[in-house]
């Protein structure tokens, strides 16, 4: 890892215009071999466009790629295979119903008399795991394995096509403290026989525990490098945003008043038809934040959407308000159960892409006064409306006619999020509050949830975020296969037990952890 | 949305503008191949189109069902659904209101041909239910059902007039035994038929105003009514309407009653205004022009009265066309279905004369349905 050696990959001078927008501009960036390379940003800083120009899916309209000294040309991934780059997505990209074998191989397949020869891609994967502590099994299905497993299964397949530069978007999104822990120690071993890695992440603890060299991106320019060995959590932050950022959220000590949310005894199915829920009871009261913990597919989706009348329960109870709420329609939770709804993806549910953000912002008023009277919607009314809440919550939108398609991942955030904190409220159930925006607009749907809180709502707080559940709530239940397997106050959770609770291990034995792939 | 501004109205318009002259252009193309004189020919089909009074009258006849179908295609595009189905809808608000035109002798004209109207609108309205609902309650594709409606809206509106067998096969219900061996309906009464607005030889009938007044409603409808802006978030985001405490299952009846209702009326105003009565001759050919109309006008009702009257005028020269310059009618055909490629297909519009993707878009109509959706 010496400086004087020899980059085996080096952008130079990479700018990648999109129609009206510059998503890298001037960017470059040394890969040496046997390092660990972080590269820090927000979402939307341009990390994932330059990887996928290194990676063949898009072209760079200037500069150029040079790998082992070389410029290169690459028109798709293909050609990055072959000069050994491989790439894991945060989507993973394997066939479920399909062996590891077989996922491996798809794409090179191994024939022999024209028949698929999988004995022989077994025998590969089976000496790759074992040379890079990379436990998986060529025969299992892989939708049968967990979501650590399935990320295995990618790096595998990066290494059986003779990969020596690894590049992992986001790969600890999805994982629990201890499977994260699991992938470290892999990426250690991997950079100790000579392997490259860029670790794409946003994730400010991660990045100073396992990189070599850190590079922060703002706005599609490299804005600076650091050493991980001097920088701290809020100098990288700093540099991410550009300017200093409270890492913490203030707030006081809970004053919970009566239970707004009874859950008891609800069993839900997931959309495969599988149990998702299996009896779950859960309390809020007024004035609380509980937060919902776990890993990614451990059934906090359908926890949400059967709260909010997005699905229907097979058993059990819901109150609000203590009016009956099971099995009533998403029209009747938020009216008279007076509770709202930030969805987790606010894509498929909380807004529509083609709309005005004016529009968006009375998805589910529109049809009360004075947006409409009777039949007809005044548009005079909305346009108000929208004017009102677009100053009031800080939504960074030319005006109101826009679409919000246009508009930011944080500031479409904000507006979800105005829509639904500018009713008057008994019940918030905020889900993924914060996923995929910038620091700056996390910091502010932070604040509102707290001051929701203050203001005497209960609020149901679900999120994969470790660090935002344990910053905000004033109890944490955890979520293992669809059960709550605990309920912890805030000043008793720590991460390492949480973690422990969230793969499972109530009864301490060290159990895999299920879900869904991405 | 709805708003007016010349801008967006312009940039609206480029892409079907464009899709027609290219499909013109092509269509010269293919006449020069074939030996023959496109500038002859257009010269013919705009003569046939707008060269006088007759020519013009032609023009609106040919449109006025094309307005009703096109809205047809339109309203169910607007809840994200493909109605392929406008033909058999057609087709059973004509037999609906043929039947309602041929009884009730001696009714007033302001009770017997509102009735007839009516009974052509829920023809179609009960056509078009029939795969809304089961969509709903089965998921089975709108697209599969209406295709298939088309072919069961045919045969049964061919059976209602069926002149019967000799082997002594029974005559449909709305067989006209004065007809003899001839498979039609009687001629509705007068009191049922849409007075002329200008009588023979140019035959305008009332219709036309009936189709524009429906364009209208159904504009503020899609874009001034709480109905309207469900119906909408229902066909761009079918789970963010469910999240926003819509019903999505309502939204989709509601919108294919809607559509088979418009071309019920088509068939109603084509038979009560200009057959007079129904053969199986006259076939539901209009409803799947409905579509071509419908993604020509970009599925805006105003869009959709000039692409019917583009469309209108076409058929209407085409005759003409043919007498004048030689060149086969049937090229005509050939330029409507380029038109439709072009409009399905902007991206080759787009490609074609390098116009850069607008990043804001009016309200995007795209050909995705979502299969199971």
């Amino acid at each position: 890892m010496s400086e004087a050696a020899m980059p085996v990959l080096e952008a130079r001078h990479i700018t990648k215009r999109f129609p009206g927008v510059v998503a890298n501009e001037d960017v470059n960036l040394k890969l040496y071999p046997g390092e660990i390379l972080a590269l820090l940003g927000e979402n939307g800083a341009g990390k994932s466009t330059l990887m996928n120009i290194v990676y063949g899916l898009y072209k760079q309209t200037e500069g150029e790629i040079i790998v082992r000294g070389k410029p290169v040309e690459m028109s798709n991934p293909n050609d990055a295979i072959q000069l050994g780059i491989g790439m894991v997505f945060q989507h993973f990209q394997l066939v479920p119903v399909m062996t590891v074998a077989e996922n491996v191989m798809l794409g090179s397949e191994t024939i022999k008399r024209g028949l698929l020869d999988t004995q022989q891609v077994a025998e590969r994967i089976t000496e790759l795991s074992q040379r890079y502590g990379l436990a998986v099994d060529p025969y299992a299905m892989v939708e049968d394995l967990p979501v650590g497993v399935r990320q295995r299964v990618e790096i595998v397949k990066t290494l059986y096509r003779n990969a020596d530069i690894l590049i992992l978007d986001e790969p600890t999104a999805v994982l629990t403290p201890q499977e994260i822990d699991g992938l470290f120690d892999v990426m250690e071993l991997l950079r100790s026989q000579g392997k490259s890695i860029i670790f794409i992440t946003h994730k400010l603890k991660e990045v100073l525990r396992i990189s070599d060299r850190i590079i922060v991106l703002r706005d599609g320019k490299v804005v600076g490098e650091a050493d991980p060995k001097t920088a701290t959590q809020s100098t990288l932050a700093a540099m991410m945003v550009g300017r200093e950022v409270i890492l913490t959220v203030d707030k006081d000590e809970a004053q919970p008043g009566p239970v707004v949310l009874d859950m008891q005894d609800v069993s839900a199915k997931d959309d495969h038809g599988q149990p998702a829920l299996r009896n779950v009871s859960l309390q809020a009261r007024a004035g609380e934040i509980v937060g919902v913990a776990g890993v990614q597919g451990n059934g906090q989706s359908e926890l949400v959407e059967v709260l909010t009348g997005l699905r229907s329960l097979d058993s059990g109870r819901i109150t609000i308000n203590g009016l009956d709420m099971t099995n009533a329609g998403p029209r009747r939770v938020t009216q008279d159960g007076q509770s709202c709804h930030v969805p987790e993806d606010r894509h498929a549910y909380g807004m529509v892409d083609a709309y005005s953000v004016a529009h968006n912002l009375v998805l589910n008023t529109y049809f009360q006064p004075p947006f409409a009277n009777g039949l007809t919607v005044d548009e005079q009314a909305i346009r108000r409306h929208a004017e009102d809440l677009v100053e009031r919550y800080d939504v960074r939108t030319p005006n109101v006619s826009v679409h919000a398609a246009n508009l930011s991942g944080g500031n479409q955030q904000k507006m979800v999020v105005a829509r639904e904190f500018s009713r008057p409220v008994k019940l918030l159930i905020a889900a993924q509050p914060t996923r995929g925006i910038d620091v700056g607009s996390i910091e502010f749907i932070h604040q509102q949830i707290v001051a929701k809180r203050d203001e005497g709502a209960a609020v149901l707080l679900v999120s994969a975020e470790l660090d935002e559940i344990m910053a905000l709530s004033d109890r944490i239940a955890v979520m293992y296969k669809g059960e709550i397997v605990d309920i912890v106050p805030r000043n008793r959770a720590t991460r390492e037990g949480l973690g422990l609770l969230m793969a499972g291990a109530h009864s301490e034995e060290p159990a895999p952890v299920a879900g869904k792939a991405g | 949305m709805g708003g007016i501004s010349l801008r967006r109205i312009g940039r609206a318009l480029l892409v079907p503008a464009l899709a027609v002259i290219t499909a013109l252009l092509i269509g010269a193309v293919v006449m020069l191949i074939f030996g023959d004189d496109p500038l002859a020919a257009y010269r013919g089909l705009f003569s046939g189109a707008f060269g006088n009074g007759r020519a013009w009258s032609t023009t609106i006849r040919k449109m006025t069902p094309l307005i009703l179908t096109g809205l047809s295609v339109s309203v169910a595009f607007k809840a994200g659904l493909f109605n392929i189905g406008a033909s058999g809808q057609f087709l059973i608000g004509t037999v609906f209101s043929v039947a309602v035109g041929v009884s009730f002798e001696g009714l007033p004209i302001y009770v017997h041909l509102p009735l007839a109207l009516l009974a052509g609108i829920l023809g179609g309205m009960l056509w078009g239910a029939i795969p809304g609902m089961l969509k709903v309650f089965t998921g089975a594709h709108e697209v599969i059902v209406t295709i298939m409606l088309n072919y069961v809206g045919a045969l049964f509106a061919g059976w209602t007039v069926y002149a019967g067998g000799t082997q002594g096969q029974r005559p449909g219900p709305l067989w006209d035994p004065t007809a003899g061996a001839i498979s039609e309906t009687a001629d509705v009464f007068p009191s049922a038929q849409l007075p002329w607005i200008f009588g023979p030889p140019y035959r305008v009938h009332w219709g036309v105003v009936l189709a524009l007044l429906a364009a209208v409603l159904i504009w503020w409808l899609i874009f001034r009514t709480t109905v309207g802006f469900e119906m909408r978030t229902v066909g761009q985001n079918p789970r963010a309407a469910r999240y926003a405490g819509m019903s999505v299952s309502r939204m989709v009846i509601l919108a294919m009653v809607m559509a088979g209702g418009l071309a019920g009326l088509a068939g109603a105003i084509e038979t009560l205004g200009l057959n007079h009565k129904f053969a199986p001759e006259f076939s539901g050919a209009v409803g799947f022009d409905g579509i071509t109309v419908a993604l020509l006008g970009q599925t805006n009702p105003f869009g959709v009265i000039l692409a019917a009257f583009m469309l209108g005028a076409l058929d209407a020269g085409a005759a003409r066309m043919q007498f004048q310059s030689g060149v086969a009618a049937d090229i005509i055909q050939v330029i409507q279905a380029l038109v439709l490629a072009f409009v399905a297909a902007p991206a080759i519009i787009r490609q074609l004369f390098r116009l850069r993707r607008i990043p804001e878009q009016i309200e995007e109509t795209t050909l995705r349905t979502s299969w199971g959706g």
